[in-house]
This record gives C-alpha cells, structure tokens and sequence, in this order.
C-alpha cells in the first residue's frame, strides 16, 4: 500500500471538497472492506482516503414515504436487524446473509457493496479490469470458472454486489452528490460493463459520493432472493437471483428477475419475468422462468455449469417469495 | 537392563486417559506466543521481491533507488543478472527496513529487468508436456492383459486426478532472526516442525558450525510437513540482520507467497483400467499416471498402486512426473497417500458398480491382497456399523430426488513409527520434575502426552512436571514428520524417567529398608510394591538427595525401540453425503472413522488428530485446487478467497472409533497424524459417485466439477 493521506471530514460538503477528478486523487473510506485490499494490492492507489464515517447525515436505515432510506454509512448488519427491512424486504435479509462473515457485516456498508470493485482473479492480479493482454482476453482463453455468462462486450468479470439484483428488482435507486450538486440514478442504470480500460463498472465518477439508496415501497409486493455458494461460510456466489412479484389472488400480476454474480453487471432477465404474468407460482413455471432467464446466456469455455446454477437461482427466489421453497 | 515397558493397560493411571491439551486454555485465550508474535527489541522488518515470471532470465537488479528510501535498513539480492528464474514467486531479493511498510516500499522500488521464456505450468494434459514429462520404467506383476481378457472377467477403465493443493499454514513461513557478527551468534525464532535440526540447517547454509545457532519455538501455527527447511528467506533474513548490525529481522512470507513457494502437495491425474471376477475377485490392475511436483518434478510415488490392496496378482503401472514452472512441492500431510488411495479406492467403487456389487461387498472380498486383512475386516465392520452402511447405502444412482444421498467408503495406511528423540529427565531435591525435550508441539498435544507419559512413570499429578521443549539447547529430538513424534518423544521420556526414577530408588531404598528393586512410584510416594504402609512421600525421598539432582537422559533407538514403539496402521473411514443435482453442492453428512494407532496415550488428543485429518480431507475433497493460468503463468488464486477451504458449516459429523484393544496396546505407541486424512477425500468421493450415479473423476467436487460429470461434460485429460 502506498502512503496517503488521511481526511476525516465531518460533514458531507467537507468530503466532497475533498475528493479529485481522477481516481488517483482521493478514494473514499467506509467500511473499508474492499477499498484496503485494493490498496494493498496497488490495485487502488489513491493519494487520500476520504474517511465518510464521521458524516451523520450519511448514516441510518430509515422509513421514507413508505420506503426505505439507507445511508452511505449503514452496515449490512443494521439491514439485517432493521425492524422495516425484515417486515417488508426478505430479498434484502437474504442478500444481506449472504454475506457469511460477521466481519464484513459489521464493518461493510450497503451503499459499498454496491460500489466494490469485481473479484475478477486477473483483475486482482494485476492485469486490469478488462483483463487484456496482446489483444487477447486472458479470462476467455484462460481461466474463467468464476466469470460472466452474459457479456456482449469486453467485460468478463461478474458484478460482486450482493445488493444489487434485490435493490433492481424492487426498483430503488441510488443518491449521488458532488460539489455541483446532487442526482438520482436508478440502481439498473448504475451498473454498466466498462467497454474500455479506464471505465468504472457503476455510474460514478471521482469527484461524487453515492450518499444514499432510496427503496420504493414494497406495497406487499413479495420478494425473495437465491444465492447459490459452494460454501457455508463467506464465499462468492456462483449465481443468485432477486425476484419482486404483485400478485393477483393466485396469480403474478407484474414480476421483476434480476440476476446476480454472473455477468458484468447484474442481469435483468425481462423476459422471463413477463413470461409469469397471469401464472401461479408453481415448480413448473418456476422452473420455465429459469430456462427464460438463461435463455441469452453466452458461457466461456469453463463456466457453462453457472448457466444451469443461474436457472436454480431463479427458480428458487420464485419459489420462496411464492411462500412454497 | 532397566524394564521400560509401559505399565499393562488396566494399571495406568494417568496415560489412557482423556487429558485435555495442556496448552489448549493458552492458545484459546490468545495467550500463547507464535514466532511471528515474538518482537525482540529493535526489530527491523524485511519483505521479498519475487518474480512474476513463470520462467525469465534476470537481465538485472537496480536497488539503488531502495537504498535511497526513507527506513531503509539492508538488501540482499538472491538473484543475480543471468539467474534463470523457473517458477512465478521465485526470489529475487529480499529486503529490510524501520517498519514493515517502509520494507515494502522499498521492494517496489527495487527495479528487475526479465527476459521472458517459454513456459509450462498446467499437467493435467500430459500430451502438452512433451520432454517435460520423466516417465518411470514400467513395472509389471504377472500378466494384466491376460487379467483383464479372462472368461468372465468384468473391467473397469477411466480416468481420475486430484489437483495440486497447497498447505495453506496459517501462520506463514517465516522468521525472527538476529545474527550478532561481533560474536558470530545468532538467535533464531522459526516457525519449524523441526525445532532440533533447523539450526544448523540454517547454519549450514550461512557456513557456521551449528553451534553457532541458539533456535526456539514454543507454538506453530500449522506446517503439515511443510517446515522442515530454514528455507532461502531464513538464510537471508539472517544475512539482512548482520548487514543492519545484529538487529533482529522479521521476515514472514504473505499470504500470496506461502501458497505460491512454502510448498504444496503434488497433483496425480491418471488412467485406470483393472478387472475383477463376475464373484468380484479383483484380478488385475494398469495405471498410466502423471503427476507435478513443481520444476523438480517428482514427488508421487505410484509404486503404492494399488493404494492397500497391492498384492493384485497381476499388476502394471506406468508413471510421468511433469516439470513444470511452478514452486516444489513438500511434504504434505502422508505424502503419496491420499492421492493413490482416491485413484484406487475411485476405481475399485467404480468396478463394484459395474460388477453391482455393494462396494463395501467388493473391498471386504479382496482384502487378502491387503497386508492386514483381519484389521481392515474389523474396521470396515465397525465403520459400517457406525454409519448404518446396510440400511443407508443403496445401488449406485439408484437415490431419488433432488437432492441424492450416498455412502462411500476407503481405507488408508501409514507407518508411524517413533523417530529418534533423546530426553532429559532432572529429578531435584526439593522434588520439583525438569523434562527437557528438543522436540515441538504441532498443537498436537505433544506437551500433553510427555506429561502424561512422565506423571505415570514417576507416579506423581502432571502438575508436578515442567515440561520444556522447543529449543535447540535441550537433547535432539527428530522433527514432527511421517507421524513419527508421539512414538519417539514418548519413548524418550519414558527411557529417561525410569532411569532417574531408578536413581531415585537407589538414593532412597537404605531408608525404607528394601532392595532398590523392590520400590515402586504411586501416588506422590515412594513405596515398597505392593505394601503402601512402607513408604515416603516423594518430597521425602527427594530430599534425601542431598544437594545433588538426579539428571537422566536417555533416547529413543528406531533400530531398537524395544517394544515402546512400532508403525504399521490401517484405517477405515466411510462417508454419508447428500448432493443437490440441481446446483452440485455436495453437504457432508457424516464422515466416520475408524483407525488402529497401538498404545494411545490420550485418547481425546488423537480423536482431535483425527478430526484434523478428517477436516483436511473434506477441504481437500470439496474445494482445494490450485488454479495455474498458462497465459500468464499465474497461480491465480493464491489466495483464502478463491483457495477455498470448509469452514464450520461445511464439515458436517464426525464420529471418530478408535481400536483401543489389548492386542493394538502391545504394539507400543504409534503416530496418528497421518494416517487419519488419508482415506477422507477417497471416501467422500465414492459418497458422491454412489448418490449421483456417475464418477466425478477429477476433484475437487466443486459444483463446476460435480454439473459437468452430471451432464457428461467432463473435459478429458488426454
């Protein structure tokens, strides 16, 4: 890790003062969980860390307008006790305990995981996020057991968020603010696969902060997500999937299918999800949504078994925001 | 000759006993110092610079710029200009400075110019090998091909392989080291299995007389054969530290380092085809196997095929070790042994299958090709017994549902035997016990068994012993590999005791009125056999001593360890599993084991070695791979990210059997490290071909690895 320097702002608009117009400028700290390994492997090699802890307002999980407010400094602990998640946002609970490592809950934020860069094992090696060498991509012809089965460009890392199929599914979106200002960006428009080396994988540049995600109302909507590890512990999934469904007495009204952990950027799998309208959740047509869901999928050499394991994924958030796993 | 026979079972009083470790409640609490804990003033910290090259030659090395920057303390470079380097990680130099920051500073700021060549870093297709690959002369037993062409005969052919998998210690590889030049001293902290020898291992490699070298070490954090060595970094560490003055150097290798360099266990891929009867005589055997230990090759001894049940009457095997650029391998955990007894135990399943025999049918009715055909009978019985094997195991595919359950079984072997181990027994006259021992605690129970041993033998509480070990300074005793310490340190210290005890007797036999001979040590007391109202208490006789201790060292002869120690174990373990086909996750139900170990000095001690073995085996089997990337001649995941190991909730029940019998008991003591993780990966294996009703033929059972064999889209090796 290089030398840095360390600022501990207070307040929001000290921090934003505080970072630059390139990466290298400034990075900012939360719970640190990803930014220091980074850091370590020269991977980051930011000349400041911004630490954001000390700013109150970006804290809290709270009830707004019937949604949810999630400050850039809450835990994925304080979702997973959070009284409003649990009642409403199963999806969130278990994205949240899917992250198996008390450690990295109590110290990792929500708003991070959604901004951690992939776990890509060439990228972590050092080789860049798009992995390139001589032209060539080292995951295609290398390899590729963990990476993505739905790139259409140069990005063959998987997103590593866990939040982010679940927080798509239910429509949030994501508050950013800068020295100019503030914007919205709906958490599907904040992941884009990076065509070029110098482009991030999320909608988000230098010298901006991602102070909040803001989660419509469930409205009884009912949700679910299905995360499939090798492992008991904390390990990577393999695939997940977040599904929201309205229902209609026994029937989907509306369905959202994001899934998760197995392209570039979580997958929005629309068609499949348009597919349930006016069906019972049942094994079959469950299982139909998956076939659906992996229908584009486009497997490297080593990683066809994840298309199998994304369809799973599917079918099991279904069944179990359907009450019947 | 004195009698240093181990009292008859039915008499110990404090050997036999479930004794928890004594060092446990310390190492719980966080308490006990590991090398890498251990901070003598003045410490300077030294990091490596390492190639990222799989195969370069070094055009040249510029640490001027390092030697500029800030803390700066010495440099010594490993590799010169025109040093071929042969493996990614390999040395090039290592360097110290203040802080352990600024040493990494400045190992980025030494500059290494490379030119690339040409290499090789996967085996598992033994045809890209080409003049890589050293084939081993063939050997044959009588005629395989008229074996396997017999009337009647039922054969089986595939192909299995296990990959390469790395030690993973906890604690790395490493050292505190200071070399005082002025004195030509040096004061050692290595994290070592070989606490006695390491020294003037290092010595040897700094050219200094083995005197010279003052070696402690009271915990490891895991070495699993991997630390016998003072390694290149001792060496430079050492140097580093005379070039700064005498200041001691921590030099500990990373996380990314210890798997890449520290040692790892060779794969073994190969093809198998063996015939049994249509009544399931196994009758014939032919391996092709290849293997990698790294750019020295070797380092899997194929002559073990097949793996137990070797005597086969008709028998070829055919074996390549593979050069390539990767770290050698070492010793891990009962080298060779894991890896035949998957390619075998996989095979011999697979042919039961064919054959539709009940595995445990098949093993139970070959065991006279086996050099211990009524233990493993009586293993293989009880093991079964203990998983339910008659009413859980079903044909092979015949388990409905998602999620598949099925029973698998394996057997191991080991030697075991006790190494050399000379001890120290001092008896002063105060009645205080000094055992000092050069041997090391694994976190074995080492302390606690010597204890056990010495409190029998001088008829005293443990507590009354102080047991010290892990220096150099105390009698030599073998390092901890091949199983080896229990039996050597037990039979030291036994030697070593009756000895002083003998001594003690003498001093004391005047007062009580008997022959020296006619004493015996229970209780705290120093009686006249069989007449407890003759006697002193301990303190009593101790006193007598006068100003003089009684000092006894005594060892233990390999060659002739009369009767106290002897190797030779066999093993069963069976294990239940349930695999959901629709995601490939394999779940460990329950693994059981059942182990012959002779004399067992603490039976809760070598459960736990058993549930260790059990627990590396699960790893091993589930989830260790070590990932090369020919493209970049990377060791990718280098890593406890994506070199997985189980964690709590992946190890399922263990149920653990121990042979504890009379006729085991007068084996003498034999080492349990080893043998326990031995059948464990075979086992599981076998689990999961008999719940999915196909072979996942190249481990790890991953979900890639278990979907793949699923949907027939197994690569083939060759």
């Amino acid at each position: 890790m290089n030398a840095f320097e360390y600022a501990s702002p207070a307040t929001l608009k000290e921090a934003l003062g505080l970072l630059g117009n390139s990466w290298s400028d400034a990075a900012v700290l939360a719970g640190g969980t990803d930014l220091l390994s980074l850091m370590k492997d020269h991977i980051a090699e930011p000349k400041r860390v911004v630490n954001i802890k000390g700013i109150k307002e970006l804290g809290g999980i709270t009830k707004s307008g019937g949604g949810l407010r999630i400050g850039a400094n809450a835990t994925v602990d304080e979702l997973m006790e959070s009284a409003a998640v649990r009642a409403e946002y199963p999806s969130l609970v278990a994205a949240a305990r899917g992250i198996d490592s008390p450690q990295v809950r109590n110290m990792g934020t929500v708003v991070g995981d959604l901004c951690q860069r992939p776990r890509c094992w060439y990228y972590r090696n050092g080789f860049g996020l798009l992995a390139m060498k001589g032209g060539k991509s080292l995951v295609e012809s290398g390899q590729n057991e963990f990476h993505s089965i739905f790139s259409s460009g140069p990005a063959k890392f998987v997103s590593a968020s866990s939040f982010g199929p679940a927080l798509i599914a239910l429509g949030a979106k994501v508050k950013i603010a800068s020295a100019s200002g503030s914007r919205e960006v709906a958490v599907a428009d904040f992941f884009k696969a990076p065509t070029g080396d110098g482009d991030r994988e999320i909608d988000l540049k230098p010298n901006e902060i991602v102070t909040e995600i803001v989660v419509p109302a469930a409205k009884g909507a009912k949700n679910a997500t299905y995360e499939v590890r090798n492992k008991e512990g904390l390990d990577w999934p393999l695939a997940t999937a977040s599904v929201v469904l309205t229902m209609k007495g026994a029937n989907v009204a509306t369905a959202k299918i994001v899934l998760g952990h197995v392209g570039p950027t979580p997958v929005v799998a629309a068609d499949a999800a348009s597919s349930l309208a006016g069906k019972a959740i049942n094994e079959e047509t469950a299982t139909a949504a998956g076939k659906a869901a992996v229908a584009g999928a486009k497997p490297l050499s080593d990683n066809g078994y994840k298309v199998q394991l994304a369809a799973v994924a599917v079918k099991r958030a279904l069944l179990a925001a359907a009450g019947k796993a | 000759m004195p009698n240093y026979s181990y009292p008859p079972m039915e008499q110990r009083r404090v050997m036999g006993k479930r004794i928890t470790r004594l060092d446990g409640m310390e190492k719980a609490a966080g308490k006990a110092k590991y090398n890498s804990d251990v901070r003598p003033k003045g410490t300077i910290h030294a990091v490596g610079v390492f190639s990222p090259h799989a195969h370069a030659r070094v055009k040249s090395v510029d640490t001027s710029a390092a030697q500029q920057a800030p803390g700066f303390a010495a440099v010594s470079v490993v590799a010169a200009p025109g040093a071929e380097v042969n493996w990614a990680g390999q040395e090039i130099a290592f360097v110290a400075a203040q802080t352990e920051e600024q040493a990494r500073d400045c190992a980025r700021l030494i500059k290494v110019e490379y030119e690339a060549l040409p290499h090789l870093v996967r085996e598992e297709n033994l045809a890209k090998a080409g003049s890589r690959g050293k084939p081993a002369g063939e050997q044959v037993t009588g005629d395989p091909e008229a074996a396997f062409s017999a009337a009647g005969a039922v054969t089986h052919e595939a192909e299995y392989g296990i990959p390469v998998i790395t030690h993973c210690c906890l604690e790395p590889h490493g050292q505190i080291v200071a070399w005082d030049g002025a004195a030509n001293k040096i004061e050692y902290w290595p994290s070592t299995q070989a606490i006695s020898a390491v020294g003037g291992d290092l010595a040897k490699q700094l050219e200094l007389p083995a005197t010279q070298v003052h070696s402690h070490q009271d915990h490891i954090g895991g070495g699993f054969g991997s630390k016998f060595q003072s390694d290149l970094w001792g060496a430079h560490a050492a140097k580093l530290s005379k070039m700064a003055g005498g200041k001691p150097v921590k030099l500990y290798l990373e996380r990314r380092e210890e798997l890449t360099i520290a040692g790892v266990r060779p794969s073994v891929f190969g093809k198998v085809k063996l015939s049994a009867s249509a009544s399931g005589e196994m009758t014939g055997w032919d391996s092709t196997t290849w293997m990698t230990g790294g750019f020295a090759g070797g380092g899997l001894n194929a002559d073990l095929l097949p793996y137990v049940f070797r005597n086969v009457a008709n028998r070829r095997i055919n074996h390549t070790a593979v050069s390539t650029n990767n770290g050698a391998s070492r010793a891990w955990r009962a080298p060779n042994h894991p890896q035949v007894c998957y390619i075998t135990c996989a095979a011999m399943e697979d042919l039961a299958a064919k054959l539709k025999m009940d595995p445990m049918e098949f093993f139970l009715k070959n065991l006279d090709k086996t050099p211990r055909a009524d233990t493993y009978k009586a293993q293989i019985l009880k093991a079964a017994e203990m998983i339910a094997w008659k009413q859980n195991w079903k044909p092979r595919g015949s388990s409905t549902g998602t999620v598949k359950r099925g029973l698998g079984l394996a057997l191991g072997t080991w030697g075991g035997a006790g190494h050399a181990s000379r001890c120290r027994t001092t008896i002063n006259p105060d009645g205080s016990v000094l055992i000092e021992i050069g041997s090391q605690d694994l976190g074995t129970g080492t302390r606690t068994i010597i204890t056990q041993v010495v409190a029998e033998t001088l008829g005293l509480p443990m507590g009354g012993i102080t047991l010290k070990l892990g220096d150099n300074n105390y009698p030599a005793s073998g390092a901890s590999g091949g199983s080896t310490t229990v039996g050597g340190v037990s039979a030291s210290s036994r030697k070593a005791s009756v000895d002083a005890l003998d001594k003690l007797f003498a001093a004391v036999a005047p007062a009580l009125g008997v022959p020296a001979d006619q004493l015996e040590a229970v209780d705290s007391k120093i009686q006249v056999k069989g007449n407890a109202a003759k006697s002193m208490t301990w303190k009593a006789a101790c006193a007598k001593l006068g100003v003089s201790a009684i000092i006894a060292e005594n060892a233990n002869d390999p060659r002739n360890p009369g009767g106290l120690t002897t190797g030779g174990v066999g093993g069963c373990q069976m294990a239940d599993v349930s695999v959901d086909t629709e995601t490939g996750i394999v779940k460990i139900n329950k693994v059981v084991a059942v182990q012959d170990v002779g004399l067992v000095i603490n039976p809760k001690t070598s459960d736990s070695q058993v549930y260790g073995g059990v627990i590396m085996g699960i790893c091993a089997a589930l989830m260790e791979e070590r990932v090369m990337d020919e493209m970049t001649g990377r060791f990718l995941n280098a890593d406890m990210e994506f070199y997985k190991l189980a964690g709590a909730g992946d190890i399922g029940e263990i149920e653990v059997h121990m042979d504890i019998t009379p006729d085991h008991d007068k084996r003498g003591v034999i080492g349990i490290g080893e043998p326990a993780t031995v059948p464990t990966i075979a086992c599981i294996a076998n689990a999961v071909a008999n719940a999915i009703g196909v072979r996942v033929p190249v481990l790890p059972l991953t979900p890639k690895n278990v979907l793949n064999a699923l949907h027939n889209t197994t690569r083939r090796l060759a």
